[in-house]
């Protein structure tokens, strides 16, 4: 077996480290330091600003719009794609995949054709009052959009592996359907379906460059909190933007921890 | 149901991607894909995005390396750090390289409004793609094919290429062409780090923004439709070299 001998080894964890230290470790430890080197009230008070809170505010509307509905679909598609066969199943299929390889800004320009002033739907939208673009409607469709895949593709494997006998048994024993979905399938997938759920909610929560094509980034009004960060930083106002920074981040460690929590049980 | 929610916020404005930038003719299309300032993005779209994925290909592999078959403490940690990348809004990557490697760079590294910031970023935010990749197939390699290669006189470097790096490249290669889609399309790590200075620093996507804050929606529309159809071809390719990884499988 190679890299068994003892300097190879050593060797190659060092490098494999160093990298990692110098591109990632580094990095996040010192932007830790930056905002807490003068205590913990500088990075308070700047969390507390109307701004800073109506960009929480509104990032937390995003997630609690954008997730149930990506969760619904996401387990709706997955049990379509796994239990149907119908003409355009791999079409779906492969459309699932698109918002993870496309260009956050091209995606929030794709949504401003459509649903903005000069778009598909303006005319229409303008008419009856609505406004999705440079408002909230907006940002939750960018979110959604690019959230998209998490849950149907953490719950399709799931619903492959436990197969469909015990949904047989259950509609045998009497069930309707509805029944048989709440009693038996979402209890063995509901692992799967916390998992994206998790992966979800860190994209929409940190989701930067669609939201800020749709957004108009209006401080204090269309500005979620990556949104913030940035505007912050442009501003000068450092310790405002590190604060936001770290609050996103600690997120990130919290998904992170979520992640090998739930994580399906395979290797390491 | 789910064929109108995947219409109405995903292929309903692709297609209209599609339509604006052939409004003005298929001779206007050209022209703004082809200006100079397109072409210099995208050029240095490319380039840079080429460049990251080599890089991770050797790095990826090694750590992926590390991570399956070395021993040390603090070694799950660090398996878990490996996706903080993919956790980390872009947005914070870019504010977090900045300050290590920016113009207050406390260990006098300040790469920012350059290229290198670019090569730099792009590396941070695909880390975790090739190492992602690569790791299940190595935990599910067979030691004693190795080990009979070891008792049959071959080097480690022999063992390496000819026992190892084969049944490693389905899954490379597919590692490599996601980090490479992520690449081309990167925008928020990078919007903060490389100043975005047309002909020098400005990528693709922070061009496409630039043209959408300019009112010029063909020519965003345009420059979108070439990442769209790089982006195609990619998911393209992970699917092919998906079913050739699981066909070596049996």
């Amino acid at each position: 077996m190679i890299g068994s001998s003892t300097a190879s080894r050593l060797t190659l964890r060092t490098v494999a480290l160093a990298y990692l230290g110098v591109l990632l470790i580094a990095p996040v430890g010192l932007i830790f330091y930056r905002t807490f080197e003068h205590g913990l009230s500088a990075p308070f008070e700047a969390m507390t600003t109307p701004d800073a809170l109506h960009a929480f505010q509104l990032t937390l509307i995003t997630v609690a719009i954008a997730v149930p509905l990506n969760a619904i679909f996401g387990v709706g598609c997955a049990l379509i794609l796994v239990r149907q066969r119908f003409r355009g199943r791999g079409l779906i299929n492969a459309v699932i995949d698109l918002p993870f390889a496309i260009s956050p800004v091209v995606i929030g320009l794709s949504l401003i054709l459509v649903y903005g002033q000069t778009g598909w739907f303006g005319d229409w939208l303008a008419e009856h009052g609505i406004r999705i673009i440079f408002s909230t409607p907006g940002i939750v469709m960018a979110c959604i959009f690019v959230s998209l895949p998490f849950t149907v593709r953490e719950v399709m494997p799931v619903l492959q592996e436990i197969g469909t006998e015990q949904e047989q048994a259950a509609s045998t024993l009497g069930a309707n359907p509805w029944q048989t979905f709440w009693r038996v399938t979402l209890p063995s997938i509901r692992w799967g379906v916390g998992y994206g759920v998790v992966l979800t909610t860190a994209r929409v929560l940190g989701e930067f460059g669609a939201v800020t094509i749709v957004s108009g980034n209006i401080t204090g009004q269309t500005q979620t909190l990556p949104l913030f960060v940035e505007s912050q930083y442009r501003n000068f106002n450092i310790t405002g933007a590190y604060a936001a920074a770290i609050v996103l981040a600690l997120v990130a460690f919290a998904t992170l921890f979520a992640m090998n929590r739930f994580k399906p049980k395979e290797g390491t | 149901m789910v064929m109108l929610y995947l219409s109405a916020i995903v292929l309903l404005p692709l297609a209209a991607i599609l339509a604006e930038s052939t409004s003005e003719g298929t001779g206007t299309f050209w022209s703004q894909v082809t200006g100079p300032q397109a072409v210099a993005a995208l050029k240095l779209t490319v380039i840079c995005s080429l460049i990251v994925v080599v890089i991770n290909a050797v790095t990826g592999t090694l750590i992926a390396w590390v991570l399956v078959r070395d021993e040390f403490r603090g070694k799950k940690l660090l398996n878990a750090i490996i996706d903080l990348p993919f956790a980390l809004p872009t947005i914070v990557a870019g504010i977090t390289l900045l300050t290590l490697y920016g113009n207050e760079s406390p260990v006098g590294i300040d790469v920012a409004f350059t290229r290198v910031a670019v090569v730099f970023a792009l590396l941070f935010v695909t880390l975790p793609f090739v190492v992602r990749a690569v790791q299940p197939v190595l935990l599910e390699l067979d030691h004693e094919v190795e080990e009979a290669a070891a008792s049959l006189g071959a080097s480690g470097p022999t063992i390496f290429r000819r026992v190892v790096f084969p049944n490693l490249l389905p899954g490379l290669l597919a590692g490599v062409a996601l980090a490479f889609a992520r690449a081309l399309g990167e925008f928020g790590s990078l919007v903060l780090i490389s100043g975005n200075i047309p002909f020098q620093t400005e990528v693709a996507s922070v061009l496409i923004r630039g043209q959408i804050e300019n009112n010029n929606m063909a020519g965003a529309a345009a420059v979108s439709v070439v990442l769209l159809v790089a982006s195609l071809v990619l998911v393209g390719c992970v699917t092919l070299l998906q079913r050739w990884g699981s066909r070596r499988d049996r």
